[in-house]
């Protein structure tokens, strides 16, 4: 996913003269592509996160376009407050681009497992946030943020992710892609979840449950009215997010219980507590059910809860039993 | 612009006065602090800055960015009488509905950048700063900073930032009245030797008396002290400046004076109520 922004990027710069790369003294083999071709708008500003967020802020009132880049939590935690006020209350151009989102450095332990940083984001003002999915979300959305002014983060997965989405599909601004249709639930798919996404509903249209699912790569603006669709077309909506709490789950469950719209709904997501035991990216995920059975099970027993409940009463006619 | 040194001092004075009317009005506070840039501002917008009044966003405009930004009575002061908006609408200051908050709020003409929050405005300067150096403008970006945002370790960022990229466009101006929010600059984190620290990171170095208007002219009229390096103006300054019980007195970063206390202040100020 880095590659395919990276080389997406360098396009973009080759006709847009505005637009500046800055990391934080990290991209190295990554971002040599861009700064080869145009090192006047390139800048390793070292490791200085908040210098280098206001930095970005100065040169985007300079009137450049402005991508910061680092890994993990590093291009947002230490510098939130430059990104609030320097970045999202000036409404500037700066978009910032983290390496790693998830448990992607699973191993490396949890100071660099992103998993709160969507909530972090999702909460500050004029701020864009997107987690693509595979490379071609990530090539569409690095056109779409370039497109749009104002400040946006933009959530990467690391490397080698396999291409998901079929030649020529449409991915635009704050709307949800339907990868596969279904009637019997929706499973929502944020970032680099949608391949384990994908192969569940495989495993889950062998044992006769059709899933809709959508990879929703916008978590700000969401694309409310997919998943309302989503909701009262199907019945039961999962959502799928390697995250914590205050992610897609939060954000859906907001939008589903504003409406009044009666559905079965599960956010299937990371637990509070740190992780504090190495293992691969595939491993962490898999110990919190995000994985292909995880998926399936959790699927099957939220539409198993839902017929149960639809069903008529029997042996108690009597009972109430709504 | 103005270089005659009394002329600007009665200005300093002029723009003082406002700000002990506008934080009595609105029952607001920094006022300690409004006075001990007074004439630090009052050279950057007459004697200084390259802005024109008339036209806010000019291009090639010297960019200045108050990070103390609870200094915003005066820097609103400064702007108004320097022709950016209506010297009127500073009886809104702080008031219900109005632009003019109690901390610098961009959206007010003239006004850069927003702050508030310590340690923000000198990495904004060095990327415009940046900006200009690489394409070669001849814009000038400007920050002046208190002494107690020093502790902030962004700034220190910033300032190992600036002379690795040579920017000697920037201008940093430290405030350095020796008292921060809650006690003197000696006693909660002291700076000193400020000077020296600036120098071992590379910056060209002046300190001068930032109430001598005299010193102030001369000394931001040889921009930039060192090709290759920014420049950095250490002015010792005295919290309160101006308002004999107001000198040197933590409280008045906090207290709003009483109408008896602003007929006083301006008694001294020479100008009238």
């Amino acid at each position: 996913m880095r590659t395919a922004f990276i080389e997406q990027l360098c396009a973009l710069a080759e006709q847009d003269e505005r637009i500046w790369l800055t990391c934080g003294d990290l991209g190295y083999s990554v971002l040599e592509a861009f700064a080869d071709r145009f090192p006047a708008r390139y800048l390793n500003v070292g490791v200085a996160e908040q210098n280098m967020t206001g930095v970005a802020a100065g040169l985007a009132l300079a009137g450049k376009t402005v991508f910061t880049y680092s890994i993990a939590n590093f291009p947002i935690m230490r510098c939130l407050e430059q990104i609030r006020n320097d970045v999202c209350y000036h409404n500037l151009n700066v978009k910032i681009v983290a390496v790693g989102g998830g448990l992607a450095y699973g191993s490396h332990g949890y100071t660099h497992h992103a998993v709160e940083d969507m909530a972090i984001m999702s909460a500050l003002p004029n701020l864009i946030v997107a987690a693509p999915a595979d490379p071609v979300e990530a090539r569409a959305i690095t056109t779409i943020l370039v497109q749009h002014p104002g400040p946006a983060y933009l959530r990467l997965g690391k490397a080698g992710e396999p291409v998901l989405h079929a030649d020529g599909v449409k991915v635009e601004f704050g709307k949800a892609i339907c990868v596969c249709d279904g009637g019997d639930l929706t499973i929502l798919s944020i970032g680099g979840m949608l391949g384990t996404v994908l192969k569940a509903g495989e495993d889950l249209r062998r044992q006769g449950i059709h899933p809709r699912i959508l990879s929703m790569p916008f978590l700000t603006p969401l694309d409310s009215e997919s998943v309302l669709r989503a909701a009262s077309e199907t019945g039961v909506i999962l959502t799928v997010e390697e995250h914590g709490y205050g992610g897609l789950g939060t954000a859906v469950a907001e939008v589903l219980a504003s409406s009044g719209v009666t559905t079965a709904f599960l956010p299937l997501r990371l637990a509070r507590t740190p992780i504090k035991i190495a293992g691969s990216q595939e491993q962490l995920r898999s110990a919190q059910g995000l994985s292909t059975e995880g998926i399936v099970q959790t699927a099957i027993s939220l539409c198993r809860n839902i017929s149960q409940r639809n069903a008529p009463p029997q042996n108690s006619p009597q009972m109430d039993t709504r | 612009m103005q270089n005659d040194p009394s002329t600007l001092s009665q200005r300093a004075s002029q723009l003082r006065a406002h700000a002990v009317r506008m934080v009595h009005r609105s029952r607001a506070s920094h006022l300690g602090s409004c006075l001990s840039m007074a004439d630090i501002l009052t050279c950057l917008y007459w004697n200084t800055l390259r802005v024109d009044p008339a036209h806010p966003d000019w291009d090639l405009r010297d960019r200045f960015f108050l990070s103390k930004g609870h200094g915003a009575a005066l820097l609103y002061a400064a702007l108004a009488e320097r022709g950016f908006f209506s010297v009127d609408e500073l009886q809104q200051y702080c008031m219900s509905g109005s632009r003019l908050t109690g901390h610098v709020t961009s959206g007010v003409p003239g006004v850069e950048f927003s702050s508030g929050s310590l340690g923000h405005a000198l990495p904004v300067g060095c990327g415009v700063a940046l900006a200009a150096k690489r394409e070669n403008l001849q814009y000038r970006s400007v920050v002046l900073c208190s002494d107690g945002e020093l502790d902030e370790g962004s700034n220190w960022e910033a300032i190992l930032f600036a002379p690795q990229h040579q920017l000697d466009n920037l201008l940093l101006v430290v405030d350095y009245n020796r008292i921060q929010s809650f006690g003197s600059v000696r006693d909660v984190l002291d700076l000193d030797p400020l000077a020296d620290k600036f120098r071992a990171f590379r910056w060209a170095v002046r300190e001068v008396d930032g109430h001598n208007m005299q010193q102030l002219v001369d000394t931001f009229s040889v921009l930039p002290f060192e090709r290759g390096r920014p420049s950095v103006v250490i002015a010792n300054t005295i919290k309160g400046k101006g308002v004999s019980f107001m000198e040197d007195a933590l409280a008045w970063h906090y207290k709003t004076p009483t109408a008896e206390q602003v007929s006083l202040a301006l008694r001294e100020l020479g100008v009238d109520a």
